[in-house]
């Protein structure tokens, strides 16, 4: 039994009204807060190596490699999805949601093998990101080849 | 036998149909939820010994079928047939856990609705004289249906407060003619109920218009009120789908308020277990019939009821394409046994 589009409209509407949603302020603060902290942590990070005397470049590999071994083991003990349901976009955003939606993967489908599952199945979140993010920066490095000619 | 059919889409069974036994197997989650004391068995390990989730669910339908038979005091093979189902893409949870059990088998696709399929068929069945003894069962489990239709487990992401939480657990039926402990007397097939909704996430907005339709129609084939019903149980509508459940049947004419009961409300605490809407899945209708339900009809305490398992018809892949999410509910009406009966 399907509903004409306009009676349709209509249920959506009254659904959207019943229906309880997070506060999105208070969520907001919580990414500020939960991101924010994972971005201080970052920069400690770059700012000891630095102390280290490795260059700004160096530093910055260390900081991604070190936040990405995090989160991949903070997934491994189920604790990054706990910090991540009070943090939202704050776990989101940085490396480290990306390291988790790739360790989580692993995890999830080990079990059907190490091709067919780990192999074909670890960037089924993640691999969007990698696709359209390597995509845009070709896009905006035909803008910049273009841009030097002129 | 045209005698058994009653309005558009209902039949009053004609012959004795009982509910010999039932047995319930719940994970630890729900065995800390309101109705602990009612399931037969709480799996503290999530895996029940098992390496994957799917072939931890088919372990619960095995222990629950096991147990259920047992109970009835019957052996496998004295069950004429079984109806089962799950979640899982091909229904590989009753595959694979009914497989050693040698019991002719019809498998079920009614998404969270199932128990309420699988009960109507194998009353429909015991009445028309198919089979002495017919078990019906489902199961859900929280890691296999993340897993089947949403995220890995391990992924950090926030649920919406419309979210219902997967019931980890395999409820099961064993029908009869004589004795038992309830009698199953009537039964409504549901329709295919699209009201467009889209959002996977609020699924009790998805199958509420299913229930108020089978709901209705059940009213109205019978030709009852709600109160001839002492109570008016749906699957896994949880919190919202109740509040629609309740307005669209209001705008038909019929208010349930006093009889209304949703099994996912009941089966999890929402304020201190975080299921936010509630609980769902198969095993969500199937486990709290089979104990909490059972338990109540047994008593005497409520005399006759409607059990109204609701399901959400959708697949990871009709989702991705755009499609909406249809609901479906299947009616079974259970009453007490008289006293002598």
């Amino acid at each position: 039994m399907a509903q004409s589009s306009q009676e349709q409209k209509k249920y959506e509407q009254y659904v959207k009204e019943v229906t309880p949603v997070h506060s999105l302020p208070k969520n907001m603060l919580k990414a500020f807060l939960v991101g924010g902290m994972i971005c201080v942590i970052g920069q400690w990070i770059i700012n000891m190596a630095q102390g280290y005397g490795l260059d700004q470049e160096m530093a910055g590999s260390w900081c991604s490699g070190i936040l990405v071994l995090c989160s991949v083991v903070l997934t491994g003990l189920n604790i990054y999805p706990k910090i991540a349901k009070f943090g939202g976009a704050g776990t989101l955003v940085p490396i480290t949601g990306f390291a988790n939606s790739v360790a989580a993967s692993a995890i999830e489908y080990q079990k059907e093998g190490q091709v067919m599952g780990i192999g074909c199945k670890i960037f089924t979140i993640a691999g969007p990101v990698i696709l359209y993010g390597i995509f845009t920066s070709w896009i905006l490095g035909v803008f910049y080849w273009l841009w030097g000619m002129m | 036998m045209n005698q058994q059919m009653r309005g558009k889409q209902s039949v009053e069974l004609a012959n004795s149909v009982r509910i010999l036994s039932s047995a319930s197997i719940v994970g630890a989650k729900e065995g800390e939820g309101p109705l602990s004391d009612f399931f037969d068995v709480i799996g503290s390990d999530p895996m029940f010994g098992c390496e994957s989730w799917e072939e931890a669910e088919s372990v619960l339908q095995k222990e629950a079928a096991q147990m259920a038979i047992g109970k009835a005091g019957l052996k496998p093979s004295e069950i004429r047939m079984m109806f089962a189902g799950d979640l899982l893409a091909q229904s590989i949870a009753s595959s694979f856990g009914l497989v050693d059990l040698q019991i002719p088998i019809y498998g079920l696709y009614g998404a969270c609705s199932t128990m309420g399929e699988s009960l109507a068929l194998g009353a429909l069945s015991v009445s028309a004289g198919y089979g002495e003894y017919i078990l019906c069962l489902t199961s859900s489990h929280f890691g296999s249906a993340e897993k089947e239709f949403r995220y890995p487990l391990e992924y950090g992401s926030q649920r919406p407060l419309s979210a219902t939480w997967t019931v980890t657990g395999s409820g099961a039926c064993v029908l009869g003619t004589t004795g038992g402990r309830a009698k199953i007397t009537g039964v409504t097939t549901g329709k295919i109920v699209d009201f467009g909704l889209k959002d996977s996430q609020n699924m009790g907005a998805c199958m509420a218009p299913a229930a108020c339709d089978t709901i209705y129609q059940n009213l109205m084939d019978f030709q009852r009120l709600p109160e001839d019903y002492d109570k008016i149980i749906t699957g896994d509508l949880g919190s919202i789908g109740q509040t629609i459940l309740l307005d669209l049947l209001k705008d038909k004419g019929f208010d349930i308020s006093k009889q209304h009961m949703d099994c996912g409300m009941k089966i999890f605490d929402a304020k201190t277990q975080d299921t936010h809407a509630g609980g769902s899945g198969c095993g969500c209708a199937a486990t709290v019939f089979a104990s909490y339900i059972m338990s109540r009809l047994a008593m005497r305490e409520w005399k006759r009821i409607l059990f109204v398992p609701t399901g959400a018809l959708l697949s990871k892949v009709s989702f991705n394409e755009g499609q909406s999410v249809p609901g479906i509910a299947h009616g079974v009406v259970v009453e007490a046994l008289e006293k002598g009966e």
